[in-house]
């Protein structure tokens, strides 16, 4: 992540030579942006969370999932983590172990402990569903810089802060999204609100990001995360809990036999 | 002594409430309806008809260490209605498991799957088949065993020491899904003289590389396929000495999959020539969000083969397997598997379908055919011709 960002950097630095003393695009002060976000989300090494995750339907019937994560910081590419489901309880102790590559596929594996059988699943799920849920995998994916392409629309206030408006547009295979427009806060470069639109271009899905705290003084992160589908009107409510970086996790807790054995 | 079993109940009390012990599991329901009468002979009478079942699986776990340091204990009891020998109990599980750092230890019964292919489960030799459960193979008794794991940059080596030999289970009299002969699990013959007391070693060696997930094994023991002999009105099981030769392979490149297990299996026995090679191996392609819904519809097709062809203790010696997979990928985690083995020499084929879902939190239900159609008398699965059936499952989750 790191050196992307610094290699982003230079681009930007040797484009801003190359243009002189012209304006910058939006293009640019898109990237900008985005930079900014991912520098300040760099170097935490590692983090532990607990997800309770709340499906409602259109009806107002709720279901709900118990997830734990663990994700590992990698240099120079994707993040690892493991997802361990706790609830509901026929799916408890199935674990799924992800290295993530940014524009290249990611490698998956999924553990079943009915079977005990460690599984390579194919990551072109993206679009698909997390769990039955409002989210897809590529909402909670590892979010690199050089998975999409971006673009400032405009600044504008935004509840309690003021915002820049940004639009991404996907540049990895699979994805279920034409673009995504984001709403980051100026002070702190936190993801306010975010909307989906389709492959079609229709408005899909609207994410609200609430109840921020700080970590280690410096990592921002949501305790609440709301997604509500305009297109069928379900929604899913993501309340993060016990969140702990820099837990002393490494490469040894990220491959197939910890998958096996985690709990 | 008394002084002692307090204090030994203290300090478990103490590490219970510092690091609650975990329980889990499930009760299941099972109804199975037999539409034919059995081929049968010997003292079997009763005929088609249907078959109630309950089981129960918990599972205690204990960590500590921050999960280097486990114990799981997770039996298994079965009652059956009408087959006394589908009534059973066993230990899943019972181990402790020490984490040191790049080794990881497992001293006790447990449980190990190794392979990559869905439609029978060829290099996964560790265990025993618990074959009173169901006939897809995936039941598995508990086995004694020391297991030494060590992960490196080039792999994870398993090391397995198999201390004791479990028989694999038959249906008895009044049981189905049995050949007219029954098996007469109380006097089975071994071919090492320490029968199943004989220690069984594995090595296994398995590493991911880019797309290709790979593994290489070992095993020199007790087989846990047993060859079926006739003795009168019964088959007597007999358990020979073998030394197994497996690979498995996958490469996962997006919506396909190829899978390939093979196994070279040589006799210890110096008469005749028993070794042999089989192997299956085919694909998976999913279309990922079919028909502008959520769903995932996965194609599978696998190929099995045997070169013992009509000696094989499997009845897989030329056959194709071919299936449609269906997950709605819904809040009920909805799954649908149909698909046919059809037998390329004999033309004969049987048909399976499995399907389950969620029941609000805490229930699922399950369903499962099975038929056998048009089988030849070469074919193993002949002696099948009459079990086809249906089942339904309903469990419980805590």
């Amino acid at each position: 992540m790191k050196i992307n960002g610094i290699k982003a950097i230079v681009t930007l630095l040797l484009i801003s030579l190359a243009w002189g003393a012209q304006a910058e695009t939006a293009e640019e002060k898109g990237l900008e942006i985005a930079i900014a976000m991912d520098e300040r989300d760099t170097g935490f090494h590692d983090l532990t969370a607990d997800m309770v995750m709340t499906l409602r339907n259109r009806k107002g019937d709720e279901s709900v999932r118990d997830i734990r994560i663990r994700t590992l910081e990698v240099e120079g590419d994707g993040d690892k983590s493991i997802s361990i489901f706790d609830r509901p309880r026929d799916i408890k102790g199935t674990a799924m172990l992800t290295f993530s590559h940014g524009l290249e596929p990611d490698d998956q594996w999924l553990y079943l402990p009915g079977l005990k059988r460690v599984k390579r699943i194919s990551s072109k799920n993206k679009s698909g569903p997390f769990m039955g849920s409002e989210f897809a995998y590529e909402d909670l994916s590892s979010q690199e810089l050089e998975k999409y392409t971006y673009k400032w629309l405009r600044d504008e206030p935004c509840g309690d802060w003021q915002c820049y408006v940004i639009e991404r547009i996907p540049a990895y295979k699979y994805s279920g999204y034409k673009r995504i427009i984001s709403w980051i806060d100026k002070a702190e470069y936190r993801a306010i609100k975010v909307e989906y639109f389709d492959r079609k271009n229709s408005k899909l899905k609207t994410l609200i990001m609430s109840d921020y705290n700080e970590y280690i003084d410096r990592y921002w992160r949501a305790g609440d995360m709301f997604m509500e589908n305009h297109q069928t009107g379900k929604s899913t409510r993501l309340e993060w809990k016990n969140y702990q970086f820099q837990t002393g996790l490494t490469e040894k807790d990220f491959n197939k036999n910890a998958l096996k054995r985690i709990r | 002594m008394k002084v002692c079993i307090a204090a030994f109940s203290c300090a478990l009390f103490f590490s219970a409430s510092s690091q609650a012990i975990e329980l889990s599991g499930n009760i299941t329901s099972e109804l199975r309806y037999f539409p034919d009468a059995p081929v049968s002979f010997g003292a079997s009478k009763f005929d088609r008809g249907s078959s109630l079942s309950f089981s129960f699986a918990p599972e205690i776990y204990h960590e500590w260490n921050g999960g280097e340091r486990a114990i799981i204990f997770s039996p298994f009891l079965r009652w059956d209605e009408s087959d006394s020998q589908r009534t059973h109990r066993d230990i899943r599980e019972l181990n402790m498991l020490i984490v040191q750092g790049d080794w990881e230890w497992r001293l006790g019964l447990g449980r190990v799957f190794w392979g990559v292919a869905e439609s029978q489960h060829l290099v996964d030799i560790i265990n025993q088949t618990d074959s009173v459960e169901n006939i897809d193979g995936e039941d598995k008794l508990g086995q004694p065993m020391i297991q030494a794991s060590w992960s490196q940059d080039w792999g994870v080596l398993d090391l397995f020491v198999l201390p004791g030999f479990r028989e694999r289970t038959f249906a008895g009299e009044r049981g189905r899904l049995r050949s007219p002969l029954v098996v007469d699990t109380e006097n089975p013959v071994y071919e090492s003289k320490d029968e199943d007391r004989h220690v069984d070693y594995a090595i296994r060696w398995s590493h991911s590389l880019g797309v290709w997930d790979v593994g290489l094994s070992n095993f020199y023991g007790t087989s846990r396929t047993p060859e079926l002999r006739q003795r009168g009105y019964k088959l007597i099981p007999h358990y020979n000495l073998i030394n197994q030769t497996g690979i498995d392979l996958q490469a996962t490149l997006d919506e396909w999959i190829l899978k390939l297990e093979s196994v070279y299996r040589i006799d210890q026995r110096k008469s005749g020539d028993k070794n042999y090679a089989a192997l299956v191996g085919g694909f998976e392609y999913t279309f990922v969000g079919a028909f502008e819904t959520d769903a995932d519809v996965g194609w599978l097709v696998e190929y099995h083969y045997d070169d013992r062809q009509k000696d094989a203790t499997s009845p897989f010696q030329n056959d194709l397997f071919t299936a449609v997979r269906i997950a709605l990928n819904d809040v009920q985690s909805s799954e649908l598997l149909a698909g046919a083995f059809v037998d390329l020499d004999q033309g004969g084929y049987s048909l399976r379908l499995e399907a389950n879902r969620r029941i609000g939190d805490v229930w699922k239900l399950s369903l499962e055919y099975q038929g056998f159609n048009n089988i030849d008398p070469d074919d193993m699965l002949y002696a099948q011709r009459q079990e086809d059936y249906l089942q339904a499952e309903l469990s419980w989750f805590f």
